[in-house]
C-alpha cells in the first residue's frame, strides 16, 4: 500500500496559519445561540440588582425614602451612598484619576445618575422595588454647554473638589476644569503661523455618542464569607484590571478575587471601566452572602455607563501658497461629564490625540487640550478607536479638506503633498510619537486608481453645473480620508493603567499528542481571538489552528494581561504569542536534535517541524517532538512543553488607510444616498483575510452611524433626548452601504510578525470619509465646515442656510 | 431603572363576546392587547400600566379578508404579513401593501396587527392615513351592541379616538377604489424600524389624464393623522400642473404642526411633509388610467 506523502502546500494548507481565511471556530457557538453571557449565569439563591435612577440632570438629593419599597414583596434591601460609606465605597476611583460618585452622595450630577440600588429575589421584584422608592430633589442650575463651562459664574458641579485646585494631570484653573495638558513646541508654532502665507481656523466638533454594544454591561457577584473569596462574572473587557481594582478597593486580597469575563456581546469601549453596577453588586452579595445579578437595560447603558467623544477641536493649519502644510495649532475643549472617567492611560489625559499631526510631515505642531465637566454622563471611552485617535483623525482630516478648499487645490493632491514620506520612517512627529513604518503614497494612488478619481471630479463637476443651471436637486460628494492609526498600547516607558504597565501575556501548553492550548491577557468581545490567535501559533510552532484552543477570561487561569481595547491585542498579545510559540521552538529543535543526533544550528524549520540541513528525510514533525518532550527529554531537559511571554512592546504600531467615499445628497429632504465606498487598509502583516474584511465592515458600518446620525443629545436640562434603540441610530443592513475593502501590506519593523492592528482603523478613518463627502458636497456653493452628525434634517438646514429651497 | 412591565393578569378570551364582557368588567383597568408591537414596549416603559390586558389574538372572528361586492373587509387581527400576503387585498386597493410594507421591520410585522395600527391612535402609525384616504370604515363592538366609524372621523389627537372604553374595534370595511385609480405612499424615515419624519398617502381618478377624485392623508405631521382636504381639492381638474400644485402642497403645509423631535425640526419635517405630498402625487398620477 502506497501511503501518500503530503506535499509541502498539502502541510501548509492544513496548519491553517497566518494569511488563511480560516472560518471563525467561535461561530459554531455564536450562530446556535449556545455562548454563554454574562446574563446566561444563573446561581442557586440568586438575587438580583436594580438602579433607582436620577430623573434631574443636577439636584441636591435632599430624601431617599426607601419604606415602601421595602414593603413590595420580594425586595429584600435598598443600598444607598449611607450604606456603602459603611464600607468606604461611596465613591470609587475613575481610570483617569479622578474620583466619581458609586451611588448619589448628597447630590446628583447627571440624569440617569445611581441614586439606590434595590436588591429583590428577582428582576420583576427589584423593578417594582425601584418605582416604589420616592426620592426628593431640590434642582440645581444645569450645565450642559461645554463653551459655557468655564465661564466665571458657571455653575459648581464638583463640590467635593471645589477648594482642590490640583487635579491628577496637574492645575486646575475653574471649578469646572479637570486639567490642562499640551504638546508640542508652543514658540516654534506661533512662529511658524506668523509668517504663514494661508492659515485656517476652524471649530470642528466630534459630537459626543456611544458605544452601544448589544449586550449592555451586567456582571453576577458572588461572594462566599466562608472562604472570603468574591468570584465576579462580568462583561469585563480588562478582567484582570478589574480584579486588581476591586481588590484595591475591598481590600480582599487579590489571589481571593476570581473575575470570569465569559463571552461578550461587543464591546467597543463601552466595557473596559468599573461602573457603580459592579461595585453594588458586589457589596449586596457581600451584605446579603448570596450572588447578586446586575443587568443592565439599553437606557440606562446609552444614558450612564461610558459615552464616547465629545471633543470640540479648534483647528489651525498654517501652509505656504503653493500648498506645503508648515504647522499645526488645536486646542481641544474635552467634555468628560460629570466625572472624569476617561478611559486612558494614566498619563494621557487625551489619550493619544496627540497623533493629530495624522499622515502629514508638520515641521512644528502644538495641542492643548482642556478638559472640563459637565451635567452629562461621565466617560468617555475609546468607542473602537485608540484612545482619542478617532477624534485627532476627524480634526486633521476635516482640516486638511478646509485648507484644500481655500487654496483651490484638489483634496488628494494637497495629501499627497504633505504626507511623510517612505523614506522618512521610523517616523518623529512634531508631537512627539515614533511613526514605525508606512508608504502613504503607494496606498493612496492605488486607492485613487482603484475609486476611478479623475472620472469622478469630473462627474462631479457636470453634476454641479447641471445643478446651478436647475436640472437636477442632487448634488454630489466625494469624501476623503487618510488616516493614520496608532495603537498597541503599550511600551511600559509611557502606557499604564492605575499603575499596571500595559504589556500582553501568552501561555501556551503543547499537549503530548501535539494539541495545544494558549491562555491569553486579553479578551475577546466578538474580534475572533480564538481564531486568528491559533493562526498565529499554527504558522510559529506547526500545530494546525484546529488543535489549539485559546482560552481568555478567566483570571485564575490566565496569564495576566490588559485586555482588549484600543486595538491592542494582535499589536501587544499577538506579539506575546509569537514569543510564546518561539520559546516552545526553541526547546523542539533542542529535543529535534537530540532525537536527529545532529548539532542544533544543523537543523532548519520546515512548515510543520525540524530537518537536517541537506537532509530533508531526516526529520521531526512537531507532533512528534511534543510526545518526545514529555516522554524521552533529552537527558538533562525538564520535561514538558510549554511556555509563558510577557510582552512589552518597544512602540506603538502605526496602521493606516485610504478611504473614498461618494455620496449623493438630495437638497430637497436632505436625505443622502452612499453610491460608493472604499476602504484601503495597511494593518502590516494580515493574519487571517476574512476576519480582516469582518472587522473592516463593522468599523466602517460604525463610522457611517456616527457620521451621519448617531449621537447622544441633551436639551437645555440635561435629559438625554434619545437614549433608547428608537433614536439612537443603529443602522440596519438596509441603511448600510455596500464595502469595497482592499489593502497594501506594510509590516511593523518592531512587531515579531509585523502585525498592527486593524479593528478600530475603519472606525478611525471612516467618520471623516463620511463627514468629509457631505462637506464636499456643499462646499461649491460656499459652505466651509458642517458640524456632524449629518442626519437628513441637519443637510436639509445646510441646504436652507444657501438658500437652496427658494 | 427597567424595561420590566407592572403586575397585570392576563386574559384570553376566545369570542368577542367573551372580550367585551371582559372589558364592561374591568373598564378603565383593562387594555386589549392585539399584536403587542406598540403596547407592550409602553408597558416596559412603565408608561402604560393596565392591570388587565386583554389579548384578542386567540378570537377566530377577527381573523380574514374578505371581499363583499364593492368593499373589502379586513379583520382587526389580520397581521401586516398576512395584509401584505394577501392577493384580495393587494387587487382592491393595491396601496394597503405598499403603505404595509413601509412600517417598522418585518419582525413588527410579523406579529402587529392592522387593527392594532389604526386603533392605538397613535400618530406615528401609517394605516390611519391609508384609511382615511380610502374612505374606509371601522366596525366597532361595545356592550351596547355594535356601530360603524369612518376612518375621517375617528382620530381625535394623540392615543385618542372614537373608540369608548370597553369596546373593540372588529373590521375594517374598505370601499374598494375604481379600477384604474391612482396611489402612492411616501414615507420619508431615518431607518428600517422608525416612524415616519413625514408621510402621505395620496388616492386619485383621473379623467382624459386630469384628476377627477383626490385624497390625501398624513402620517406624523400632526397630533394625529390629518386628512388634507383643501390641498386635495385645488387638484381637481388639474394634471398637477403648476401653480396649482404649488397651492395644493402649500395647503397640505398649512394643516401639519409635526412636533420638533429627534427626526427633525418642525420646520424641516413641515418642509418633507409637502415634498412626500408631492411626490406621491406624482407617483399617484402616473400610475392612475383614466
Amino acid at each position: 500500500m502506497n501511503i501518500a506523502v503530503p506535499t509541502r502546500e498539502q502541510r501548509e494548507a492544513k496548519l491553517e496559519g497566518m494569511g488563511c481565511k480560516r472560518k471563525r471556530v467561535e461561530d459554531i457557538r455564536f450562530t446556535q445561540g449556545k455562548g454563554n453571557y454574562v446574563d446566561d449565569v444563573k446561581l442557586p439563591g440568586m438575587l438580583f440588582g436594580d438602579f433607582v435612577r436620577s430623573q434631574y440632570a443636577h439636584a441636591r438629593v435632599k430624601k431617599i425614602d426607601d419604606s415602601k419599597a421595602l414593603k413590595v414583596p420580594g425586595v429584600l434591601a435598598v443600598i444607598t451612598a449611607e450604606t456603602l460609606k459603611t464600607v468606604n465605597l461611596a465613591w470609587m476611583p475613575t481610570l483617569a484619576g479622578d474620583v466619581q460618585m458609586v451611588l448619589a452622595d448628597g447630590k446628583v450630577l447627571f440624569q440617569n445618575q445611581e441614586i439606590a440600588f434595590v436588591v429583590a429575589v428577582d428582576r420583576y421584584a427589584a423593578a417594582d422595588g425601584v418605582e416604589a422608592v420616592e426620592v426628593e430633589y431640590e434642582d440645581l442650575p444645569v450645565l450642559v454647554d461645554a463653551f459655557k463651562a468655564l465661564a466665571p459664574d458657571a455653575p459648581l458641579l464638583r463640590e467635593d473638589i471645589k477648594d482642590k485646585m490640583t487635579g491628577a494631570h496637574g492645575p486646575r484653573r475653574h471649578h469646572n476644569h479637570i486639567f490642562e495638558w499640551s504638546m508640542g513646541d508652543k514658540d516654534l508654532t506661533d512662529a511658524a503661523f506668523a509668517k504663514a502665507e494661508v492659515t485656517t481656523k476652524d471649530v470642528i466638533s466630534y459630537h459626543r455618542t456611544h458605544p452601544s454594544p448589544l449586550e449592555t454591561c451586567q456582571c453576577v457577584a458572588s461572594f462566599d464569607k466562608i472562604k472570603g473569596e468574591l468570584t465576579v462574572w462580568g462583561t469585563f473587557q480588562a478582567p484582570h484590571v478589574i480584579r486588581t481594582v476591586a481588590s484595591l478597593l475591598s481590600k480582599i486580597p487579590e489571589h481571593k478575587i476570581h473575575v470570569i469575563a465569559p463571552d461578550i456581546g461587543g464591546g467597543f469601549g463601552n466595557k473596559v471601566g468599573a461602573y457603580p453596577g459592579y461595585i453594588c453588586a458586589i457589596v449586596a452579595s457581600i451584605v446579603t452572602g448570596k450572588p447578586v445579578k446586575w443587568v443592565e437595560d439599553r437606557i440606562e447603558n446609552l444614558t450612564a455607563t461610558s459615552f464616547a467623544r465629545d471633543y470640540h477641536m479648534t483647528t489651525e493649519i498654517a501652509a505656504t501658497k503653493d500648498g506645503k502644510v508648515t504647522a499645526l495649532r488645536v486646542h481641544v475643549l474635552a467634555d468628560h461629564g460629570a466625572f472624569d472617567a476617561c478611559a486612558d492611560p494614566s498619563k494621557w489625559p487625551a489619550g493619544f490625540f496627540n497623533i493629530c499631526t495624522g499622515s502629514y510631515d508638520f515641521p512644528v505642531a502644538h495641542l492643548v487640550v482642556d478638559g472640563i465637566y459637565t451635567n452629562k454622563a461621565p466617560g468617555g471611552v475609546a468607542y473602537r478607536c485608540s484612545f482619542r485617535v478617532t477624534e485627532a483623525a476627524y480634526c486633521i482630516e476635516r482640516a486638511m479638506d478646509i485648507m484644500a478648499q481655500k487654496l483651490g487645490m484638489d483634496a488628494a493632491e494637497f495629501r499627497l503633498k504633505n504626507f511623510v514620506r517612505r523614506e522618512q520612517f521610523p517616523y518623529h512627529s512634531a508631537l512627539g510619537w515614533e511613526y514605525d513604518s508606512g508608504d502613504y503614497h503607494t496606498a493612496m494612488n492605488k486607492a485613487m486608481e482603484a475609486v476611478g478619481y479623475k472620472q469622478l471630479r469630473a462627474e462631479q463637476a457636470e453634476k454641479r453645473a447641471a445643478f446651478k443651471r436647475g436640472e437636477t436637486r442632487e448634488i454630489m460628494g466625494i469624501g476623503i480620508s487618510f488616516f493614520t492609526e496608532i495603537v498597541g498600547a503599550g511600551p511600559s516607558r509611557n502606557c499604564d493603567i492605575l499603575g499596571v504597565a500595559m504589556f500582553d501575556s501568552c501561555e501556551i501548553r503543547v499537549h503530548p499528542t501535539g494539541a495545544a492550548i494558549a491562555r491569553m491577557g486579553t479578551k475577546s468581545q466578538g474580534q475572533g481571538h480564538e481564531t486568528t490567535y491559533a493562526q498565529i501559533i499554527a504558522t510559529e510552532i506547526g500545530i494546525p489552528a484546529d488543535d489549539i484552543m485559546v482560552e481568555e477570561g478567566n483570571t485564575d487561569t490566565a496569564p495576566y494581561g490588559l485586555g482588549t481595547y484600543g486595538s491592542r491585542s494582535t499589536p501587544v498579545a499577538g506579539a506575546a504569542i509569537a514569543m510564546a510559540a518561539r520559546k516552545i521552538k526553541a526547546k523542539a529543535q533542542m529535543i529535534a536534535a537530540y532525537m536527529l543526533e545532529v548539532h542544533e544550528a544543523d537543523l532548519e524549520w520546515d512548515i510543520d517541524g525540524f530537518r537536517v540541513k541537506g537532509l530533508p528525510e531526516k526529520s521531526k514533525t512537531m507532533k512528534e517532538l511534543a510526545w518526545a518532550a514529555y516522554n524521552s527529554p533529552p537527558p538533562g531537559l525538564e520535561p514538558g512543553l510549554e511556555a509563558v511571554s510577557y510582552y512589552d512592546p518597544p512602540n506603538m504600531t502605526y496602521p493606516f488607510g485610504a478611504y473614498f467615499c461618494v455620496m449623493d445628497i438630495d437638497v430637497d429632504t436632505g436625505v443622502y444616498k452612499i453610491r460608493r465606498f472604499y476602504a484601503l487598509d495597511d494593518c502590516g502583516t494580515r493574519i487571517n483575510p476574512m476576519i480582516i474584511e469582518g472587522q473592516v465592515h463593522g468599523g466602517l458600518t460604525e463610522a457611517f452611524a456616527i457620521a451621519m446620525g448617531q449621537e447622544i443629545r441633551y436639551d437645555e436640562i440635561g435629559n438625554v433626548v434619545n437614549g433608547s434603540f428608537m433614536d439612537f441610530f443603529i443602522p440596519t443592513a438596509v441603511e448600510t452601504p455596500k464595502w469595497e475593502t482592499d489593502y497594501t501590506v506594510t509590516p511593523s519593523p518592531h512587531h515579531p510578525i509585523g502585525a498592527k492592528g486593524v479593528g478600530e482603523s475603519p472606525n478611525v478613518g471612516g467618520v471623516p470619509c463620511f463627514s468629509n463627502a457631505v462637506n464636499d458636497a456643499f462646499a461649491f456653493l460656499g459652505t466651509r465646515h458642517i458640524q456632524m452628525p449629518h442626519d437628513y434634517w441637519r443637510i436639509w438646514e445646510v441646504a436652507k442656510g444657501l438658500g437652496l429651497h427658494g | 431603572m427597567s424595561v420590566i412591565p407592572a403586575p397585570f393578569s392576563y386574559h384570553r378570551p376566545k369570542s368577542i363576546a367573551e372580550a367585551t364582557a371582559l372589558l364592561a368588567e374591568h373598564n378603565d383597568e383593562a387594555r386589549i392587547l392585539a399584536g403587542g408591537q406598540s403596547l407592550i414596549p409602553m408597558m416596559k416603559f412603565r408608561l402604560a400600566a393596565p392591570e388587565h390586558l386583554v389579548d384578542v389574538g386567540a378570537i377566530a372572528e377577527l381573523k380574514g379578508i374578505q371581499r363583499v361586492g364593492d368593499a373589502l373587509v379586513i379583520g382587526a387581527m389580520t397581521t401586516q404579513h398576512e395584509l401584505q400576503l394577501s392577493k384580495t387585498a393587494t387587487d382592491a386597493a393595491p396601496i394597503l401593501k405598499e403603505a404595509s410594507l413601509l412600517i417598522a421591520d418585518p419582525q413588527v410585522r410579523y406579529m402587529g396587527t392592522l387593527g392594532g395600527n389604526v386603533a392605538n391612535g397613535d400618530p406615528g402609525n401609517d394605516m390611519p392615513a391609508v384609511m382615511m384616504c380610502l374612505d374606509a370604515a371601522y366596525r366597532i363592538m361595545g356592550a351596547a351592541g355594535p356601530r360603524t366609524v369612518k376612518a375621517r372621523d375617528f382620530y381625535e389627537g394623540t392615543y385618542a379616538t372614537a373608540l369608548a372604553t370597553g369596546e373593540i374595534l372588529t373590521a375594517i370595511e374598505i370601499p374598494v377604489p375604481p379600477a384604474g385609480h391612482g396611489y402612492a405612499y411616501e414615507k420619508l424615515k431615518r431607518k428600517i424600524g422608525d416612524y415616519a419624519t413625514a408621510a402621505a398617502g395620496v388616492v386619485l381618478t383621473t379623467r382624459g389624464g386630469r384628476i377627477a377624485t383626490c385624497a390625501i392623508a398624513l402620517s406624523n405631521l400632526a397630533d394625529k393623522a390629518v386628512l388634507a382636504t383643501d390641498a386635495a381639492a385645488t387638484l381637481i381638474g388639474t394634471a398637477l400642473e403648476k401653480p396649482a400644485l404649488d397651492k395644493a402642497i402649500a395647503a397640505a403645509r398649512a394643516i401639519m404642526s409635526p412636533a420638533a423631535d429627534t427626526r427633525g425640526t418642525t420646520e424641516y419635517r413641515t418642509a418633507v411633509g409637502g415634498v412626500m405630498v408631492e411626490r406621491a402625487l406624482r407617483r399617484a398620477l402616473a400610475r392612475a388610467k383614466g
